[in-house]
């Protein structure tokens, strides 16, 4: 399966680059009034909660942060059967500004479903995407606004983040493999 | 880990797993039925089709809604105005709705063992909405899932089931789930309401509603089918009121937590007294949203990933 993992970034890139993305998220929204910070299950939601945290420890204040299970909303429901988690969103979507957090966008089709959720919710007043990492091969006329780290890749290889509240390390890797990334 | 099943047909075959599986995928579910707008497009364009062959209004609607939600497209058939009038025959009933390519069959009848027989007929789903006296999987699983959020847990629970044993299938169900999942389960009736066999089965017995519902943490009630009152089976409403009806004072008995449940519709001052019926630790109501949930659950289960399904 793996023939060669390789690291591409560290706990201090990482922790940097949430830092930055932190920082130009108040920056773009001139604040944190009126903000909230989604994460896609599901390595988005602990990325979402630590730039919740980074954004709250700069403004003085305290931004809610929320979980998204895109499961339901998937364009591949019908080959594949995704377990389904909980959505928890804690707050009122309509009228919020609202930031998308995955760790890796690739083709875009999962911030899509995400967006459809969120549109389902109600209506907010402005929906951004932060990732980690940005692999290309877009399939879809999705673009990011914060990017942790632009990678490019091959379709034959797959971006795998670790994070330490799941496996106990913040590293990312790119693995060569043959066949498609699950 | 996904559902490799074709039909939900009853609880006493499937895996403690699976059940586990479903159970957890409801409770995702649940969430969307706060939300402002109900609707999720996973089902979009899928087919179900609702065959009941006995009256329900609470199984065939959360069916219904469970299907709307998930944005699927529903046919109810109610046999008293089709052609089940004209003699049609339950082979060509199914063979004829589905040369109209529904997606999943929604079967309530009343001869124990009919949605075996049409499962066995077609490479469709079958979803058993309650076979004769035999099983009604969806009710065992909307009550396992409402007990499992208040307990948080199944083993090492007592759950007592009290009422017409013998003819219900909503006890059977639960009893499979229940005992799979390592609860206590506890059947209490009437002698004539409990079935002969029942000391074969992985439950305890009782014929005095006192001993059975003692330090129980869950109390199930069943509706006792007043129809039953004819073929002497108990001698009077008033006499199974006074000696099984699950009162406030009776239930002092179970534990200080216990939780009351009724899969409806209720005889209210038969079974149980309304003032248990209406306060908080009846669970009526809960368990009717969690039924539409359990449902949505099964629906998105059995319909996706299809390929590798392995029919019961």
């Amino acid at each position: 399966m793996a023939e060669q993992d390789s690291q591409v970034m560290d706990a201090d890139e990482i922790r940097r680059a949430l830092t930055r993305i932190a920082h130009e998220i108040i920056e773009k929204n001139k604040g944190a009034e009126n903000l909230a910070v989604v994460g896609i299950r599901r390595k988005g939601v602990p990325l979402a909660e630590r730039l919740a945290k980074l954004i709250g420890d700069i403004e003085g204040t305290r931004i809610p942060v929320g979980a998204l299970d895109i499961a339901l909303y998937r364009d591949d429901i019908l080959t594949r059967q995704p377990v389904v988690g909980q959505t928890e969103i804690p707050f009122d979507v309509n009228g919020r500004r609202i930031v998308l957090v995955d760790e890796v966008v690739y083709t875009g089709r999962t911030v899509r479903c995400a967006l459809d959720a969120l549109m389902d919710m109600g209506r907010p007043a402005a929906i951004q995407l932060a990732v980690l990492v940005d692999r290309g091969h877009r399939e879809l006329p999705v673009r990011p606004d914060y990017v942790g780290k632009n990678l490019p890749t091959s379709r034959r290889e797959a971006v795998d983040v670790h994070l330490k509240e799941i496996e106990g390390e913040d590293k990312v890797y790119i693995v060569k493999q043959r066949g498609q990334r699950s | 880990m996904r559902l490799k099943r074709k039909d939900i047909l009853g609880l006493e075959e499937i895996t403690a797993e699976e059940i586990e599986l479903i159970l957890q995928t409801a409770i995702s579910f649940k969430e969307i039925l706060g939300r402002q707008i109900k609707k999720v497009p996973t089902l979009r364009g899928r087919s179900i089709v609702t065959l009941f062959y006995e009256p329900s209004t609470r199984t065939r609607t959360s069916f219904e809604v469970a299907a709307k939600i998930m944005s699927a497209d529903v046919s109810s058939i109610a046999p008293s105005t089709s052609s089940v009038v004209k003699g049609e025959s339950l082979k060509d009933t199914i063979l004829t709705l589905r040369s109209m390519k529904p997606d999943v069959f929604i079967m309530r009848h009343s001869a124990s063992g009919a949605p075996h027989f049409v499962a066995g007929l077609i490479p469709e789903s079958v979803i058993n909405a309650g076979d004769g006296m035999h099983e009604h999987p969806t009710q065992g699983l909307l009550d396992m899932m409402t007990i499992y959020e208040k307990k948080e847990r199944f083993s090492g629970l007592t759950v007592a089931i009290v009422g017409d044993i013998l003819h219900s299938r909503v006890a059977r169900s639960n009893m499979w789930g229940l005992t799979k999942l390592g609860a206590k389960v506890r059947l209490v009736g009437p002698k004539t309401l409990i079935p002969p066999e029942a000391n074969r089965l992985p439950v305890e017995v009782y014929t005095n509603v006192e001993e059975g519902i003692k330090g129980a943490d869950v109390v199930n009630v069943l509706r006792i089918q007043l129809e039953r009152m004819k073929t002497g089976l108990f001698p009077s409403i008033r006499e199974y009121s006074k000696l099984y009806g699950i009162t406030r004072d009776r239930l002092k008995l179970a534990k200080e937590d216990v939780i009351v449940m009724h899969p409806g519709p209720m005889n209210r001052g038969v079974e149980i007294m309304p003032d248990v019926a209406d306060s908080d630790i009846s669970m009526v109501t809960t368990q009717v949203t969690n039924g539409v949930a359990v449902r949505m659950a099964l629906l998105y289960l059995l319909m996706g990933g299809a390929e590798d399904a392995v029919a019961a």
